[in-house]
C-alpha cells in the first residue's frame, strides 16, 4: 500500500517552485463539468445495497466514523462519554466495531486520549483557529503543536479560504507545509477546504490538488459549521482528485467528507462513490472517514434492525 | 361516458382523484410504488389506493416521533382548538365524505349523511375533552406528610392505530381522535377494504392546523403494515381495533418485545353510541410528583 511521502519529493516538485508556477498549474487543471459531476454522483446514489452487503457497509461505515463534538459547550464529561462510545458504540452488542477516531477541540485532546486509552480509536483534533482560520500563522502553529503535544494522532486544519479565494495560492500552500511540519511524523494531517465557501467546483478541484501537493494525508470537505457541507458531488470530485494524484505521483491521500451526513443511507451512498471512483484501496478507515456525530446512532439503529428484524428507535442508542 | 347524450357532457373528461398517503404532513405515494383497487360495497371500482409497505410504516413512525414533542407539549387548550378546527373543516367538506362513506359502506345518501354528521360531532366531543381529561384522571393525592402529591396524565407517545375494518369513517375517527386529543401522535392503518375516507381525512387534517406528523395515514393490507408497527421499538402503544382474532394475537406477541401498551380489539356494534373515556385513558401514563407544602412549621423557614 503506498504511503504518504513528504511534499515535493515527487513528480510534481517543480509545480510548487514559485507562486506563478503553482498558479498556472492549478488553473491549468481541467475544468469541472458541474452537470456531469452531479449527475454521476446522483446516479451512483441509486445503487441498491441490501442484506449482507448492507451489513458489511454499515460495519465499514461505523469503523470509518470520526465521532465529532465541536461545540463551545463541550465539557470533559461529554468528551469522555464520546470516547467511551467511540470504543464501544453499541454496548448491547459487542460485535459492533469501534469508530476510527474521536474529533475534538485541542484543549480536550488530553481528556479524549484518556477516554480511548487501550483501544485502537485515534484522537483527532481540529486546530489552526478552527473553524474560521482567521488567526496569525504563529497562533495557528502554536495551536497545532499544543494539540500534538497533548497526544493528538491526527490534526484537522482549515485552509485560509480568504487567501485561496484571493488567488494567493502560495500563501495557502506554505501554511499547509508549515502545519504539516508542526505535526511531525506521528500525527496525520487532514486539510479542510470548507467547500461550501469555495463557490465553484473548479475551486474545489484546485484546492484538492493544492492540499495534496503541500503534503496533506487527508483532504476533508468542510468544518460542519457552514450551510453547505459534504455533498455527494463535492466528495466525488475530491475522490477523483486523490485517484488522479496517486496515478501521477504514487502517493495515496485519504478523503473525509464531514457535516450533513446523518443517515445510514447517505453513508452507504458515499461508500459506493468511494468504491466506484477511487477504488477498493480507499475502502478502509485509514483512507476514508466520515466526520459525523448523529450518523453513528443511525448506523447503530440500522445494525440493530438487521440483527433483530425489528425497527429500532432512539431509545436504544445513547443521547449525546 | 358514451351513453351520455348531452354534448358538453361528452366533451368533459372527468378528473380522477389520485388517493395518496398522509405522512409527516405530506402526501407521498407508497415507497413501494404499489397500489391496489378499492371497490364499493357492490364490487364496482372506485379508485386505486396506495398499497403501503413496511418502509412506509417506518417513515410514518419517524414522522410521528418527530411531531410528538411539539404536540404533547402544546397546551391542552390549544389541542382542543385544533381538534375543533378539524370539525369545522369536515363540515365544509361534508358532501365529499357523504359520497365516499355511501360508496364504501353501501349506505343510502341520507344514512351516510347521518354517519358523517355523527363523525363531525365525535371530533367536537373529543375536542372538548382535551383540557378536561386531566381533572378526571389526575388530581391531588392525600399523603401522610408535609407534601403535596399530585398525579397528572401524560400521553404515552407514538401510537399505532389499526382502524376498524367496517366503519370506515365514524369508526376511524372514533379511534384517532381519542389518541391525539391527549397529546399522543398516531400512525393509522386505514380500513383495508374502504380506505378512501381515511385518505381524504388526511387532506382535512393537513388544512386544519394539526401539525404534520401528528396523524399519519397509511392504506394497504392491514396485516402487512401492522406487523412491523407492532414489532417497532419506537412505537409505544398499539390499538388493535382493526385486527381480526388471529392477527391480533400475533401482533400482541410482537408488541410484547418493547412492552407496548396494547388495546385489544373489542366488538363495537354501534360506533355512534357515546364512547366514554376508555379510549383516551388507554393511551395515558400517570406521572406523580411530590412537592413540599408551603410551611414546614413554626420554627422552620417559610419555603
Amino acid at each position: 500500500m503506498p504511503t504518504t511521502a513528504p511534499n515535493a519529493a515527487h513528480a510534481l516538485a517543480d509545480v510548487t517552485a514559485s507562486d506563478s508556477t503553482l498558479r498556472s498549474y492549478l488553473h491549468g487543471l481541467p475544468g469541472v463539468d458541474a452537470v456531469g459531476l452531479e449527475a454521476r454522483a446522483a446516479s451512483l446514489g441509486t445503487r441498491s445495497i441490501k442484506t449482507t452487503a448492507k451489513a458489511y457497509a454499515i460495519d465499514l461505515a461505523i469503523s470509518m466514523v470520526d465521532l465529532t463534538t465541536l461545540e463551545g459547550a463541550d465539557t470533559p464529561g461529554k468528551v469522555r462519554a464520546l470516547g467511551v462510545k467511540a470504543v464501544r458504540p453499541d454496548p448491547t452488542d459487542r460485535t459492533a466495531p469501534s469508530t476510527a477516531a474521536v474529533c475534538v477541540y485541542p484543549d480536550m485532546v488530553a481528556t479524549a486520549k484518556q477516554a480511548v486509552a487501550g483501544s485502537e480509536v485515534k484522537v483527532a483534533s481540529v486546530a489552526t483557529a478552527f473553524p474560521a482560520g482567521r488567526a496569525p500563522l504563529s497562533v495557528k502553529l502554536a495551536d497545532v503543536r499544543e494539540a500534538v503535544a497533548a497526544g493528538a494522532d491526527e490534526i484537522d486544519m482549515v485552509i485560509d479560504r480568504g487567501a485561496f479565494l484571493a488567488g494567493t495560492y502560495m500563501k495557502v500552500y506554505d501554511e499547509i507545509v508549515a502545519v504539516k511540519e508542526a505535526c511531525g511524523t506521528d500525527a496525520r494531517l487532514k486539510v479542510i477546504f470548507e467547500t461550501g465557501e469555495l463557490s465553484t467546483y473548479d475551486n474545489i478541484r484546485r484546492a484538492s490538488w493544492l492540499g495534496m501537493l503541500a503534503g496533506a494525508d487527508f483532504i476533508k470537505t468542510s468544518t460542519g459549521k457552514v450551510a453547505v457541507n459534504a455533498t455527494p458531488a463535492n466528495t466525488l470530485l475530491m475522490l477523483e482528485a486523490v485517484r488522479d494524484f496517486r496515478a501521477r505521483t504514487g502517493v495515496q491521500v485519504g478523503v473525509k467528507p464531514a457535516g450533513g451526513i446523518r443517515t445510514s443511507k447517505d453513508a452507504i451512498k458515499f461508500l459506493v462513490l468511494v468504491n466506484e471512483t477511487a477504488g477498493e484501496d480507499w475502502l478502509d478507515s485509514h483512507w476514508f472517514r466520515f466526520g459525523a456525530s448523529s450518523l453513528l446512532n443511525d448506523l447503530l439503529m440500522q445494525r440493530q434492525k438487521l440483527a433483530t428484524g425489528r425497527y429500532s428507535g432512539p431509545d436504544y442508542v445513547t443521547v449525546d | 361516458m358514451s351513453d351520455k347524450t348531452d354534448k358538453t357532457e361528452q366533451l368533459r373528461l372527468s378528473v380522477f382523484k389520485t388517493y395518496k398517503l398522509y405522512v409527516g404532513g405530506k402526501f407521498p405515494r407508497s415507497e413501494s410504488g404499489r397500489v391496489y383497487e378499492v371497490t364499493d360495497a357492490k364490487g364496482k371500482w372506485l379508485a386505486n389506493a396506495p398499497l403501503s409497505s413496511r418502509k412506509d410504516a417506518r417513515d410514518a413512525v419517524v414522522a410521528a416521533r418527530k411531531a410528538f414533542g411539539g404536540w404533547s407539549g402544546a397546551t391542552a387548550y390549544n389541542r382542543g382548538q385544533v381538534l375543533y378546527r378539524v370539525a369545522e373543516m369536515l363540515e365544509g367538506r361534508k358532501g365529499q365524505f357523504v359520497h365516499e362513506v355511501a360508496d364504501a359502506e353501501g349506505l343510502s345518501k341520507s344514512k351516510a349523511a347521518a354517519v358523517v354528521e355523527a363523525t363531525i360531532d365525535r371530533w367536537v366531543w373529543y375536542a372538548g375533552w382535551t383540557d378536561k381529561i386531566a381533572q378526571v384522571t389526575g388530581g391531588g393525592n392525600p399523603v401522610a406528610g408535609p407534601f403535596f402529591n399530585l398525579s397528572s396524565p401524560e400521553p404515552t407517545g407514538v401510537v399505532a392505530v389499526l382502524a376498524p375494518q367496517e366503519s370506515s369513517f365514524l369508526g376511524l375517527v372514533s379511534v384517532i381522535a381519542p389518541v391525539i386529543a391527549t397529546g399522543n401522535t398516531a400512525v393509522v392503518v386505514a380500513s383495508e377494504r374502504s380506505p378512501l375516507p381515511a385518505l381524504s381525512l388526511g387532506e382535512v387534517l393537513a388544512t386544519s392546523d394539526v401539525p404534520g406528523g401528528v396523524v399519519n395515514v397509511l392504506s394497504g393490507r392491514t396485516a402487512e403494515i401492522a406487523a412491523p408497527l407492532a414489532a417497532h421499538q419506537d412505537v409505544n402503544a398499539i390499538d388493535l381495533a382493526g385486527a381480526d382474532e388471529v392477527l391480533a394475537k400475533d401482533l400482541e406477541i410482537a408488541a410484547a418485545d418493547n412492552l407496548k401498551r396494547v388495546l385489544r380489539p373489542q366488538p363495537v356494534d354501534d360506533w355512534s353510541a357515546t364512547p366514554g373515556i376508555d379510549r383516551m385513558t388507554a393511551f395515558l401514563e400517570t406521572k406523580t410528583v411530590w412537592h413540599p407544602t408551603g410551611s414546614l412549621g413554626a420554627s422552620g423557614s417559610s419555603y
